[in-house]
């Protein structure tokens, strides 16, 4: 019986190729959108996630103040001094590496181009901490962390706006109107969640503190844990050294923050995965467009048809199985423009994935789940063209012209 | 020589009425039909229209029902089937062939014959074989891959026909099957529902309008305003 329904099925679409093509492309293009929306989304939060813990796994940051652009009034909690970074470093158990940093921007010049980025201010440490390997030249010296040397690393995006293709390695830039000497360059990290991470100059923290910032202030910590220690336990016995450090009184709010790079990390994929839902559900209202899309030519075919099923019912055919054949119809359609759809999706997500710099991942749920939506699109919007095939008279349908 | 009429008949109409719509736009089509029709007879329905023939042969084909009256086909009361059942017994016994062919468009000879097979559940070895050995029946067996579009009105009807007796049914009902066709296709139809007829054993029942058409029968039943006028039996001694 369900064999037999399929095969009528089968030779009616077939019949019918333009006429069937059209009706499913609502369901095509439908199911390649979802699917295409929730791939690039996956990928995307999977790229933001692969950044993060480029960052370095395992990273805390340590802050002034509380949280991040908490405003408002008081006196503006003070910046760590050299004496934290010293005794971070040698009271602290479980520090693979620490690094201080300090922040300013500014127009960097060479030749006749310049270009406007951030200058980082940090030791050698900084390096480790972020896990960030030199392209080409070399990291600082100590002699020149101790002298602050006027020597500069710059990232890519700083490299091909300046330079161009030269090679940048050993000649001298001017910095915020201070001449400064190229020593190394650093390998792309691409855009993170922070905006550009390769727009950026790094320097001795002694000379941008000397001749930008004005003082000897460091605005912020950067501790890697060691692997073999637990994170959270860091991070407490940090928050209880800066907080004798910095003289908080007990049962008073902590003036400094300490942020786990994980913490951000699962804030940010957080976002991407509340935007891709909603993308992915825009999308879903066109497969739902794509329904109405079946049962309308489902319907006009059922008139156009009459004929042909007051033919079938002559011949004997049950009502039954008349209602079978065009709901299975209607099934087949929409699972064929579901398959069409996720190959199309497939082939989306392989073309944009690269162009979105993200990676490609596969998800069986998704592609699954989009398919057995569409079969059920069809379940539902061809019930009703089909009940109405099956409720006709066999004299009248054999009559109609 | 043609096979002696006896036994039971095969459809008996007692007092068979057909009103269509209700109230003072009411129309009896069918006044009281009371008609017996024998088992491998040969019978011509013939009459003016709205005479009530096309009402009596959609009641005989099982696709609409009496109004009032019994309708009994092989001893079963037809008219207390519902829709589903005469729909099965349309498929079991019955085989229809219409003035206007009536063959699914884009759709090969074969397939078309094959089609009533299909509700009945055969296999596609059997479809196919009983297809083939009614498409050769009716002389289009090198035909079986082309569609309505690339056949003539005569081979149309015979496709028809093909696919009206491929289940080997034990009565075939036929609407005006020749009134498309011009007098040489018409009197090909005809010579093959006789053999039919004849050969097969299958109960014939048709209408017409065309008094040649009609000599092809043994029994001519004429209608006349919602009531059979008369039986004319023509078999000859």
């Amino acid at each position: 019986m369900l064999g037999t329904t399929v095969i009528l099925a089968l030779r009616a679409i077939n019949r019918h190729k333009l006429r069937s093509f059209l009706t499913t492309l609502g369901i095509i293009i439908g199911v390649a959108a979802v699917v295409t929306m929730v791939t690039l989304g996956n990928g995307a939060t999977a790229a933001v996630r692969e950044q993060i813990s480029s960052l370095g796994a395992n990273v805390l940051q340590l802050r002034p103040g509380q949280g991040f652009g908490r405003g408002g009034g008081g006196p503006r909690p003070p910046d760590f001094k050299p004496q934290d970074l010293t005794a971070i470093e040698n009271q602290l158990t479980g520090v693979r590496a620490v690094a201080p940093m300090v922040q300013s921007s500014g127009t960097a010049i060479y030749e006749g181009s310049n270009w406007s980025t951030t200058v980082y201010g940090t030791t050698a440490a900084y390096f480790e901490v972020q896990s960030w390997k030199a392209d080409t030249g070399r990291l600082f010296m100590p002699e020149e962390e101790e002298a602050g040397k006027p020597v500069c690393i710059i990232g890519n995006t700083v490299r091909t706006n300046l330079f161009q293709g030269n090679d940048p390695v050993g000649k001298r830039m001017r910095i915020k109107g201070v001449s400064c000497q190229v020593i190394g360059t650093l390998a792309t990290r691409g855009q993170g969640g922070f905006g550009d991470q390769d727009d950026v100059v790094v320097m001795p923290i002694k000379f941008v503190q000397r001749r930008f910032t004005g003082d000897r202030d460091i605005s912020q910590i950067l501790v890697a844990v060691d692997d073999a220690y637990d994170t959270g336990t860091v991070q407490a016995s940090l928050e209880e050294l800066m907080r004798e450090r910095r003289k908080v009184k007990p049962g008073a709010e902590d003036n400094f923050n300490v942020f786990d790079t994980k913490q951000i990390s699962d804030t940010l994929t957080g976002t991407t995965t509340i935007l891709t839902q909603i993308v992915a559900a825009v999308a879903a209202i066109s497969l739902l467009v794509g329904g109405i899309g079946i049962m309308n030519i489902m319907l006009v075919s059922v008139t156009e048809r009459t004929r042909e099923i007051g033919i079938r019912l002559a011949i004997g055919a049950v009502a039954r199985e008349v209602l079978m054949q065009f709901l299975v119809e209607a099934i087949v359609l929409s699972c064929l423009g579901g398959l069409i759809g996720l190959f199309l999706a497939l082939i989306a997500s392989v073309a944009i994935a690269p162009l979105m710099q993200v990676p490609f991942i596969f998800d069986i749920k998704v592609n699954l789940i989009a398919f057995l939506f569409s079969a059920a699109i069809g379940v539902v919007f061809g019930y009703f063209p089909a009940r109405r095939a099956a409720a006709l008279n066999p004299i009248d349908a054999l009559r109609h012209e | 020589m043609a096979p002696s009429l006896s036994g039971d008949p095969i459809i008996s109409l007692r007092g068979v009425t057909k009103v269509y719509g209700s109230g003072p736009t009411a129309f009896q089509a069918l006044k009281g039909i009371d008609l017996d029709i024998a088992q491998g007879d040969f019978v011509a329905v013939m009459g003016p229209s709205g005479s009530g023939k096309s009402t009596t042969m959609n009641i005989l084909g099982c696709l609409d029902v009496p109004s009032a009256g019994e309708f009994l086909f092989k001893g079963r009361h037809v008219e207390k089937l519902d829709r589903d059942q005469r729909a099965l017994l349309r498929r079991r016994y019955l085989g229809f062939v219409f003035q206007g062919f009536n063959l699914l468009s884009r759709t090969t000879a074969l397939e078309n014959v094959e089609l009533p097979l299909l509700y009945r559940g055969e296999d596609g070895k059997t479809r196919y074989q009983s297809g083939m050995a009614a498409l050769d029946k009716v002389g289009l067996k090198d035909w079986w891959d082309h569609t309505p579009a690339e056949l003539s009105g005569g081979q149309q009807q015979r496709v028809a026909i093909a696919r009206a007796i491929v289940t080997q049914p034990d009565v075939l009902l036929a609407d005006e099957p020749t009134g498309n066709l011009d007098s040489e296709r018409s009197i090909e139809i005809m010579e093959l529902l006789t053999d039919l007829n004849r050969n097969s054993g299958i109960t014939v029942l048709m209408v017409t309008h065309e008094p040649d058409m009609a000599a092809f029968a043994r029994t001519i039943v004429h209608f006349k305003d919602g009531l059979v006028d008369g039986i004319e039996n023509r078999v000859k001694a």
